[in-house]
């Protein structure tokens, strides 16, 4: 194990804070406390310029027309960036929030799709994070598909994944190929152990760069203001995630 | 012929017939945690629950007192707090019947109920596993434009929409600010009952700041003042939720011998209805 002067949770925060670059409004749902400390990290170098909504805030969230103002504002191309998880995700981008097994009998039963099946169309900059990176995750199909990584021609599809950052590393999706390919591994990490810990098959280049460490003027600002702000919504994360 | 709203929470869930179609809002929208007790006490059952789009503590509880018939929604979760142990226990042993959904597909269908349409097209769902387990949900072709497949929604008209507000007055005007998706639910059903933290004895409409954020009283059929009425889950706003209860409801309730005792506890406690 290499010694890192950051913990997993910073590295995540700036990883995905570079790739929010460019957009003009992200939204961050439900859980999500690393995507919206992210979001919040890259309003703070865009100078606010870049927009953040995180659900379940009062501060970051300038809707006045309900729950639904978050999917309409999607189905208009308002919103470039968004977060989904799962349960299980494969190696096509397919996601599972519902359970494992027989639906609707499951063996494990997850909360539910949420705005899954429906975001995940719509909105181009779909980002898949899942701090767990284990084949019980990573699986080869998964057992119910709340929303599909590909859609058939005919299928209205501005949106979907545009890749899978994990506690462990960074996919790209290729949607001509739809499948992903590993960009880089985190550090003190491996392309084996990724290999090991991955159900599906990917795209692997020969040589896999380490991910980007944060750096230290970034890390500077994820533990002070990007800390303080992200305790509005999620005090519990924001009082141990930083250094 | 209108009846004056203003009634005690008691006769409120009374009011709420077995077999209802009742919708209720998430968390952080006003959850009548208040008349869910006063249901659970009164034994209701054969609920078609909907949520919008997802619940927590409510359907849970609900679920697990054997309320619930039918249960409608895009997820529930008692987020950081731990596992729906109730909802899921149901699922596994069949007890009631899921009809999974995805958040904006709860608020197309209400919109569509408000406008009197028999239903409403929405965007992504097709080739999900979600759209093949319901079998009401259907897929046309874009009339206007052919080629373009989309999904069809049949509209929600619930008998019910039960939520917690801060403010109602004595006319029936029930204030919910910001929350929009309550004035949905309120326009797309039948009845809508209301538990609220205070009586005003001005009329909403006198201060034209609250205006827009005012249900209607041509809209609500009963209000019950309930001081606290979402406790243990929060009032945005006004106060947060209760994050021992909750934590200790979730570790209760992962036996269902564990979750008749927080019942049975929850139950006799008295209504903080002052």
């Amino acid at each position: 194990m290499m010694d890192l002067s950051y913990s997993r949770a910073e590295l995540l925060v700036a990883v995905i804070a570079r790739l929010l670059e460019g957009c003009r409004h992200v939204t961050v749902g439900a859980s999500s406390p690393i995507p919206g400390a992210a979001a919040l990290l890259r309003r703070e170098l865009t100078q606010g310029a870049m927009r953040v909504t995180i659900l379940g805030s009062n501060r970051y969230n300038a809707y006045t027309d309900g729950g639904v103002e978050t999917f309409d504002m999607a189905a208009q191309g308002r919103i470039d960036a968004f977060f989904l998880g799962g349960g299980q995700i494969d190696g096509q981008g397919n996601i599972n929030l519902v359970g494992t097994g027989t639906y609707p009998a499951s063996d494990v039963r997850w909360p539910g799709s949420f705005g899954s099946a429906y975001l995940y169309y719509l909105v181009p900059k779909v980002i898949l994070f899942r701090e767990e990176h284990t084949r019980r995750v990573l699986v080869p199909k998964v057992d119910f598909i709340s929303s599909p990584g590909v859609s058939a021609p005919g299928v209205y599809r501005p949106g979907g994944p545009y890749g899978l950052l994990t506690g462990l590393a960074w996919f790209a999706f290729d949607k001509q190929r739809q499948r992903f390919r590993l960009e880089s591994v985190h550090p003190g990490h491996s392309v084996e152990e990724i290999r090991d810990q991955t159900g599906f098959e990917f795209d692997c280049p020969d040589k896999v760069p380490y991910t980007r460490a944060p750096e230290p003027d970034i890390l500077a600002l994820i533990r002070g203001r990007i800390r303080n702000a992200i305790g509005e919504t999620y005090p519990r994360f924001a009082s141990t995630f930083a250094g | 012929m209108n009846q004056q709203p203003l009634c005690e929470l008691a006769e409120l869930a009374a009011a709420v017939p077995d077999g209802a179609k009742l919708v209720v809002a998430q968390d952080n929208c006003g959850v009548s945690m208040a008349a869910t007790r006063e249901l659970v006490r009164r034994g209701v059952r054969g609920l078609h629950l909907v949520c919008v789009p997802v619940s927590g503590l409510q359907a849970e509880i609900l679920v697990g007192a054997g309320a619930v018939a039918t249960l409608e929604t895009s997820a529930i979760t008692l987020g950081e707090f731990g596992p729906a142990h109730r909802f899921i226990d149901a699922l596994r042993h069949g007890r009631i019947r899921m009809l999974d959904s995805t958040c904006p597909a709860i608020h197309a269908a209400l919109q569509a109920g408000q406008k009197g349409l028999p239903f409403i097209p929405l965007r992504g769902l097709l080739g999900s596993d979600l759209f093949a387990s319901r079998a009401d949900w259907k897929v046309i072709d874009n009339p206007f434009q052919p080629g373009d497949a989309i999904a069809v929604l049949p509209a929600i008209n619930p008998d019910i929409a039960l939520f917690h507000a801060p403010l109602a007055d004595r006319a029936g005007n029930v204030y919910i600010g910001r929350r929009r998706e309550l004035l949905t639910m309120a326009h797309a059903s039948k009845q809508t009952f209301v538990t609220v933290e205070a009586i005003s004895e001005r009329n909403l409409f006198d201060d034209p700041k609250l205006v827009p954020g005012v249900v209607p009283a041509i809209y609500v059929n009963r209000i019950a003042l309930a001081k606290q009425g979402a406790w243990p889950v929060g009032l945005p706003e006004h106060y947060g939720c209760d994050d021992a209860a909750l934590s200790r409801y979730v570790q209760s309730a992962k036996t269902e011998e564990g979750f008749r005792r927080y019942l049975d506890e929850w139950l006799g406690e008295a209504a903080l209805t002052v």
